[in-house]
């Protein structure tokens, strides 16, 4: 009996998270002719919207600087979100304090104040609507989650194994090499998919700092989608689309749920 | 030896610190002063020192009043409505006895998705004659009228964030001692009074975390408006507003003086939230604790 209404419970919570991202696969399967039955369930399937979308530059071109500039900026937060957690975690210096408040008040930094100054700045030193101008500030709003989640597992990490392979011979360079890197690599690779999903998520630089295809990624292009002719109707394409760019998201879930949960909750509740 | 250490440690941190200061703080400065110019890149050769004027002019404008009013309206529905869901999605997650990592994993897709694609789904489903929602529970085109807008707005707000919400709060649970539950069901405590007199005050940090970081985030709202109604029918948030003013409207010394009155009002709400809960806010730890 408790069982079953857990399930029943549990089975809510399901619907809850798996509908509005149904629907949009859905959409993205219609038929044109049957897009606007308003129908859970396509009638009529189609992968037409997917050739529309991966025939066109504008989107490849948006998929690509997506990919390229959410993997770029994830490296250059993760290496320096490691080296400043390493020493939050490992050293006790003056201002340690500071720093993680310095990171906290930049966590909740309204991006929004940002956009005027750095629309101006970036247009002054060539940098608006360029890889750089977009991959900055993702670099910057990445660093606290990264410094955070990435001290929180720095600190479980038994850093005493370190000096215990030296003991038995090994040289420092193999002791960090075969002993603390495995340990530490779980929690990198988790900050690493955090950092990314966060890069991977925006909309308010992308819209504000790009201005042509060369550097607007798909969640800005997909504002522009307006369908082949202004007669056609861009819901099919932007349903594509949207479902394309979904998929990483979910299969980091699926395959990394238990590591990115403790990523989450370590890094903001331990500080 | 000890100052070695420091000194490593602020070698290790410096590119951090450097980055994100110069990304943030610099901007922060150079803004203050656009705000206080005739800054319009329509007309370049016209920018001057005004002062004060911006301010002036934003400050006694209805569109800036209306939008403020907005967003701190769907600020504080959607939190209040997310802490009580979130609350119990976090109940579900610690204890459900089948099924964990599934109901684990489905929570996550929300907090994981594009903004721009959850919003695009919604909007979808409430348009007229596309939406399955619309055509079952709609009359007309909800995302045309105020009301109707700013509650389906609210929606996909409350859908996207409440995971996170859970989350945070789900790590809180898991600082309640058992032992104690388990006390007070034995001295005859309900479940509810469990609830209150014995968990509430144990997650009490780690509700202040959550509360302090979903009210700052979603008084930033933009995603979600500028796909659902782009601002129109008075349903703008500030950073709407801020975004039309600076990218449609290319005036820098207006949309600075927005920036600089978010930046603000955000900070007054981050004050706000120390002052009233004091020394259980974040910030306030050491970064050594654990």
């Amino acid at each position: 009996m408790k069982t079953l209404r857990w399930g029943l419970i549990d089975l809510l919570v399901v619907v809850y998270a798996l509908v509005p991202v149904l629907w949009i696969v859905s959409l993205s399967l219609k038929t044109p002719a049957t897009l606007t039955d308003g129908k859970f369930i396509p009638q009529e399937w189609t992968l037409e919207h997917y050739r529309a979308i991966f025939s066109t530059d504008m989107f490849l071109r948006a998929l690509v600087n997506s990919i390229g500039i959410a993997l770029i900026a994830t490296a250059i937060a993760v290496v320096l979100g490691m080296l400043a957690a390493y020493a939050i975690a490992r050293l006790s210096f003056p201002g340690k304090r500071v720093l993680v408040g310095l990171s906290l008040l930049i966590a909740m930094f309204p991006q929004i104040s940002l956009i005027s100054p750095l629309f101006d700045i970036e247009r002054q030193l060539g940098l608006f609507d360029t890889w750089a101008g977009l991959i900055i500030p993702y670099v910057t709003f990445a660093l606290p989650l990264a410094i955070y989640t990435l001290s929180a597992f720095f600190r479980q990490i038994p850093w005493e194994l370190e000096k215990a392979a030296q003991m038995d011979g090994a040289t420092q360079a193999q002791a960090f090499r075969r002993v603390i890197v495995p340990l530490a690599a779980p929690g990198v690779f988790t900050t690493a998919i955090l950092v990314f999903i966060f890069a991977w998520n925006d909309f308010l630089f992308a819209i504000s700092l790009t201005s042509t295809e060369r550097s607007r990624t798909v969640p800005a292009t997909l504002s522009f989608f307006t369908g082949a002719s202004q007669f056609e109707d861009p819901t099919g394409a932007i349903s594509a689309a949207a479902v394309v760019i979904t998929i990483p998201v979910v299969l980091f879930v699926l395959f990394f749920q238990r590591r990115i949960v403790a990523g989450l909750t370590s890094g903001a509740v331990k500080g | 030896m000890k100052q070695e250490e420091w000194r490593l440690a602020w070698l290790l941190c410096a590119p951090a610190v450097i980055v994100m200061v110069a990304v943030t703080a610099w901007p922060i400065v150079y803004s203050v002063w656009l705000s206080l110019q005739r800054a319009d890149l329509k007309f370049p050769q016209q920018q001057e020192f005004v002062g004060l004027e911006n301010y002036a002019t934003v400050l006694s404008n209805d569109y800036w009043w209306t939008a403020f009013g907005i967003t701190l309206f769907i600020t504080v529905v959607s939190v209040a409505i997310e802490l009580v869901l979130g609350m119990a999605l976090a109940l579900v997650m610690h204890r459900t006895l089948v099924a964990r990592g599934l109901v684990r994993t489905a929570t996550l897709i929300p907090y994981g998705i594009v903004t721009v694609v959850a919003a695009f789904s919604w909007r979808f489903a409430w348009t007229p004659k596309t939406g399955y929602l619309a055509e079952a529970f709609a009359q007309g085109a909800p995302l045309t009228e105020r009301a109707s807008a700013l509650a389906v707005i609210i929606l996909a707000e409350v859908w996207k964030t409440t995971p996170f919400m859970a989350l945070l709060l789900m790590a809180g649970l898991a600082l309640v001692p058992d032992d104690l539950l388990k006390a007070a069901a034995m001295d005859g405590a309900g479940w509810w009074q469990r609830f209150t007199k014995v968990m509430l005050p144990a997650m009490k940090p780690a509700i202040l975390v959550a509360l302090l970081f979903r009210t700052l985030d979603a008084f930033r709202i933009f995603d979600n408006i500028f796909v659902l109604t782009a601002g129109a029918n008075e349903t703008s948030s500030v950073s709407m507003l801020t975004y039309n003013n600076l990218i449609k409207g290319l005036n820098l010394g207006i949309g600075s003086t927005m920036s600089v009155l978010i930046f603000l009002a955000v900070a007054a709400i981050a004050f706000l939230f120390v002052k009233i809960f004091g020394a259980a806010a974040p910030g306030s730890d050491d970064g050594g604790r654990r």
